[in-house]
């Protein structure tokens, strides 16, 4: 447990943006996931996924480090943001843009 | 093993008592739902901590029985 811990802790350190999701930005298997790719490709930053139902580790673990139930999960610099629907209501109200900004994160050219 | 609308809104309703609760069902299939809560325990809270009291309301269930739960949250005016 502890492992996967670290495990998983190297990953939201190590990229500025990741997202953990069912399937791949390519072929998102669920939904929610979808939704939460269509908004980072809207933002046009750069970001890390990872596919939980590659790694059953990951999957579970994930739930108990962030304390949340579900599974698309947004981290920047290393910070729990939250799931699709915190990740709408961010976008659709300019918060999202302004955390990426102040995390100094640039658009992708 | 889905959950119907009723059923969440009382979960709600019992962590949250003075919640006003609006659940759709998405697909019509009582296993897509969203709902809408609002509720003066969320004040002051940012979004995360308001959605985990739902989920903390929902008793587990979130992610596991219920799948399909688009959450909105906001403070009464």
């Amino acid at each position: 447990m502890s492992d996967v811990n670290t495990r998983i802790g190297d990953i939201v350190s190590s990229n500025d943006i990741v997202l953990f999701m069912k399937g791949t930005p390519l072929f998102p298997q669920c939904g929610f996931s979808s939704r939460a790719i269509a908004i980072l490709e809207h933002l046009n930053v750069p970001y890390e996924s990872v596919d939980v139902l590659q790694d059953m580790e990951i999957r579970q673990a994930i739930k108990s480090f962030s304390e949340w139930p579900t599974i698309p999960q947004l981290y920047v610099k290393g910070e729990f943001v939250g799931g699709s629907d915190i990740m709408m209501e961010m976008y659709e109200a300019g918060e999202l843009h302004q955390l990426i900004a102040d995390a100094g994160i640039a658009a992708q050219g | 093993m889905a959950m119907t609308a009723p059923e969440i809104e009382a979960l709600i309703r019992t962590a949250l008592p003075d919640a006003e609760v609006t659940i759709t069902d998405l697909a019509g299939d009582g296993d897509h739902y969203a709902a809408h809560v609002v509720s003066s325990a969320f004040a002051g809270k940012p979004r995360v901590a308001q959605h985990k009291l739902v989920y903390e309301a929902l008793g587990g269930r979130m992610g596991g029985v219920l799948h399909a739960l688009q959450l909105t949250t906001a403070v009464p005016n």
